[in-house]
């Protein structure tokens, strides 16, 4: 923020609706704060709730872009609120929730839900091999694979994808970026027993890769900048591959 | 949502790394778990532990001769003999089995690159060769307060990857979980627990689960410091507050309460030990590197007690850097150059990035101490059974179990999450198996009636009184400024009586919203006066310790005092009280007699009993002041001598 200049009021325009008051109604409100130095959309949405409207809903945990919770519509792009300066933004700033995930109250979603059965659906956890052995040494792994899992790990599930696709907002069970990029971390895992074959379902109907509509917008607003068309590439690579190799096999 | 009751064989109240590995424990078990979250379990804040997870695998040349006998002797110093000594030596030698645990769950831990690596070491750079044969294994970076390096690691993320792999686990296992729901409440008969009431953060309304065991992993307490703490939004002592309203659980050294070296100014947002560990400088306004004089032999990686006090006091000595935000020092890692900075500190990059606009392998991060763990928490025996009631359980940093003492090692709260879960979810198991869910269902209307009474009062409360935020940010104010780094017995009485003012003002507030579902004013003003009472513990915990040590740092009595205070705080307070009741039991079985730690003060009040004197009656005065009894007897896991093999 320029220091030579008076603050700036900042004019919020913040999306409203309690679904457990049946008297409320869709719309939105107004409020005005004066902007202060690193002001984020943290500090700017808890000072609009302590000092204007105590019964704005809105979620923060970790406020250091770690935790993913909160997520919104910042002027029409999903972004992560706690990490968003206002600075960077206009005096008018549009806040409202990420949209393809349940309404919990104003600013709050449900994506807990979502990615609760995005993992289950996807069987998202390590497929072992053999069955841990307290008293063996750790299986070797080379720390380059290590690097390029940890790469995949790094999603905090935000949602801002989700929110961003265009296939997701259609469909409920469609992946997503944020899908996508777990079930490729899988896929990676040399300690993850299923096979490409395994996958094939998962990955290659139109639930998965291939119904993907090509907006890539995923990839502009993930706020950890994760190589989304990277991780599609690689799984429309093994999702053929497995076609061809179930083909030899049967 | 219409459920009034629910039940299971074993309710876990918290959804972080803890939490879930218990959880999974006894789910494995074969018993039925729910697991309450206020949020999704992977934005628990778990996910924001960074550098580390100590275990003595010994994997590279800077951690050979290291081992859980090595391991165990560097938490009982870091602890300044605070902590038990038997629970430390159970954490050091499964630590090594959790860690590998997490590599099985699919943790991608950095391994060991066999051949040429640069470090960072004390300032130079140095060049060592790893062994080939090790190449592939966990690999350790260095951290404070220890004689090797132990740190397992996965970039500057490591407490995200450990979680998310812990999660998976909980997913695989079908196990329950409510997220946005908190436990407002425990349901007890005095002698036994029997569940907990509920509010859920989706609709308001309230519910009860009836359970055979419960588990309580709801994390520190660091809110009670306000904006000054780089803890979460959701660590506000919930389930500790709802133990202690109980008035027959006891809380444990409350009052050792830690703060970080590094936190970014002004926000508080962690900057991991990492940084430090892997060759990063503290300097002052002049560009000093003031901890090479004021440590010369562990310099920045002193314990974190130590180093928070020497940037406290260069800062109190006119050497900060001033801001609008008040001094802060520098943390300096341009040197360590930006691959390494975008691949083995990549958050610690991002979090410049993002919150200070700065690039680190050109600038220097604005740091200050801020507090960041509670060492305090439900006192519980090496089961994790609280002290007081049957059926309840405690588990990482809500719990007091106590492997820290009075001051916690970095890397040593994300392994006794995993370890702690491992050890007592077991213990947890094996209890919900052999006990029944009968009983007076009184019990559990009458508290889930008393629940719904204090929302409604709170609701129906009108007039002039003050803002609950207003009251937080006071909370905080007095937290920091008298009950902070540097304590005193003067600035204490005064956060004594002006905490007890704010408990007053709390009872007089009024809330502005009175929307219905959720409402966030009244979910915040629910945990207020939880937080004050646990504030006041702190604060009188604090006020009665005339002895400084680890975090807990008098300047009237600046000496620590193994003669008087080889003890552990215990604090009991009823909901309905108006004064918590203290008092000490032995730290526990000792077998490292007291002594100088290898960093910070090497000056000290002796102990005058011997150690055979003071174990004598140990075991008797914790069962006299409410510890029910261990699986195996008090003492068994402790390898009496070992660590004089290993000792420097």
């Amino acid at each position: 923020m320029d220091k030579s200049n008076k603050a700036r009021r900042l004019r919020f325009e913040i999306f409203r609706y309690n679904p457990e008051d049946p008297g409320s109604a869709p719309h939105t409100d107004i409020f005005e704060i004066e902007e202060t130095e690193f002001m984020t959309l943290y500090i700017a949405l808890n000072q609009i709730r302590e000092q204007h409207d105590t019964g704005l809903q809105f979620d923060f945990a970790c406020r250091s872009a770690i935790c993913g919770s909160c997520g919104m519509m910042v002027n029409g792009r999903p972004a992560l609120a706690c990490r968003t300066l206002t600075s960077d933004l206009p005096e008018e700033i549009r806040l409202y929730p990420l949209p393809a995930f349940k309404l919990v109250g104003d600013l709050s979603v449900d994506t807990g839900t979502w990615f609760r059965e995005m993992a289950e659906r996807t069987e998202a956890w390590i497929h072992e091999r053999l069955a841990f052995d307290p008293d063996a040494v750790e299986q070797r792994m080379s720390d380059d694979i290590a690097a390029a899992i940890y790469e995949g790990d790094r999603c905090i599930e935000c949602g801002c994808c989700v929110a961003s696709c265009g296939a997701a907002n259609l469909d409920e069970e469609f992946l997503a970026g944020a899908g996508l990029n777990r079930v490729a971390r899988f896929m990676m895992d040399p300690r993850d027993a299923r096979s490409d074959a395994d996958w094939y379902e998962v990955v290659a109907g139109d639930k998965g890769v291939f119904g993907c509509i090509g907006m890539m917008a995923c990839a502009d607003v993930c706020p950890k900048e994760l190589p989304l068309l990277d991780v599609y590439a690689y799984l429309r690579r093994k999702a053929l591959g497995a076609r061809f190799v179930k083909k030899d096999a049967g | 949502m219409t459920e009034r009751l629910l039940a299971t064989d074993v309710l876990v109240i918290g959804g972080g790394l803890a939490g879930e590995r218990a959880a999974i424990e006894a789910a494995a078990a074969g018993h039925d778990v729910i697991i309450l979250s206020l949020v999704p379990p992977r934005r628990s804040h778990s996910c924001a532990a960074q550098g580390g997870m100590q275990a003595a695998l010994a994997n590279c040349v800077k951690a050979e001769g290291d081992g859980p006998t090595v391991h165990f002797l560097d938490t009982v110093r870091g602890s300044d003999w605070g902590a038990d000594q038997e629970v430390a030596n159970i954490f050091a030698e499964e630590a090594v089995v959790a860690v590998r645990e997490l590599a099985h769950y699919g943790v991608p831990w950095t391994r060991v690159r066999g051949g040429k690596n640069k470090y960072f070491i004390k300032g130079d750079e140095v060049e060592i060769d790893e062994a080939l044969e090790n190449d592939g294994l966990i690999m350790h970076r260095d951290f404070g307060g220890t004689a090797k390096w132990r740190a397992c690691y996965a970039a500057a993320g490591t407490g995200h990857a450990a979680l998310y792999a812990v999660d998976s686990e909980v997913v695989r296992l079908g196990i329950t979980v409510r997220d946005r729901t908190e436990a407002v409440a425990l349901i007890h008969d005095g002698s036994r627990c029997l569940g907990a009431i509920v509010r859920c953060l989706r609709t308001g309304a309230h519910f009860a689960v009836m359970a055979r065991a419960t588990v309580i992993a709801t994390g520190g307490y660091g809110r009670i410091y306000g904006q000054y703490t780089s803890n979460a939004t959701i660590n506000e002592g919930t389930g500790a507050s709802i133990a202690l309203d109980t008035g027959v659980v006891a809380l444990g050294n409350m009052e050792a309460v830690q703060f970080h070296p590094t936190t970014l100014s002004p926000s508080g947002i962690l900057v991991t030990e990492g940084c430090r560990g892997d060759g990063g400088y503290l300097l002052d306004k002049n560009l000093n590197r003031f901890m090479v004089e004021r440590e010369p032999e562990k310099q920045e990686l002193a314990s974190r007690d130590v180093v928070s006090r020497h940037m406290a006091q260069v800062m109190r000595d006119g050497d900060g850097v001033d801001s609008p935000y008040g001094p802060h020092l520098w943390l300096d890692i341009r040197h360590l150059g930006e691959e390494h900075l975008r691949t083995k500190l990549l958050e610690v990059w991002d979090i410049c990035r993002d919150f200070v606009g700065i690039n680190p392998a050109e600038k220097l991060i604005p740091v200050r101490p801020t507090q960041h763990y509670s060492m305090g928490g439900i006192r519980v025996n090496k089961d994790g059974q609280a002290y007081g009631l049957a059926g309840l359980f405690a588990v990482g940093e809500a719990a007091c179990w106590d492997m820290h003492g009075f001051n916690r090692l970095g890397g040593n709260s994300l392994a006794e999450t995993l370890v702690a879960g491992r050890v007592v979810g077991q213990r947890v198991a094996e209890y919900a198996a052999g006990t029944d869910l009968r009983s007076n269902t009184g019990y559990v209307f009458d508290a889930l009636a008393q629940a719904e009474q204090t929302a409604a009062d709170w609701l129906a409360r009108s007039g002039a009184g003050r803002s609950i935020y207003e009251i937080r940010d006071d909370m905080g104010e007095i937290m920091m400024h008298k009950v902070g780094i540097f304590r005193n017995g003067d600035e204490l009485e005064q956060a004594v009586a002006e905490l007890g003012q704010l408990l007053d003002d709390c009872d007089h507030a009024v809330l502005r919203c009175r929307d219905r579902g959720v409402n966030p004013e009244l979910a915040f003003a629910l945990r207020l006066k939880g937080m004050l009472r646990l504030s006041m513990t702190v604060a009188r915990g604090a006020l009665a310790r005339t002895e400084s040590r680890g975090a807990h740092y008098r300047m009237d009595y600046p000496l620590r005092n193994d003669r008087d205070w080889l003890s552990r705080t215990l604090v009991t307070w009823a909901a309905d009280a108006s004064e918590p009741v203290f008092s000490y039991e032995p730290t526990g079985i000792i077998d490292v007699a007291p002594g100088y730690r290898g960093y910070g003060a090497d000056e000290r009040i002796e102990m005058t009993a011997t150690l055979e004197e003071h174990n004598a009656d140990v075991v008797e005065q914790q069962a006299r002041l409410g510890r029910l009894q261990t699986t195996e007897e008090m003492g068994t896991r402790l390898r009496r001598g070992a660590w004089q093999d290993v000792a420097r």
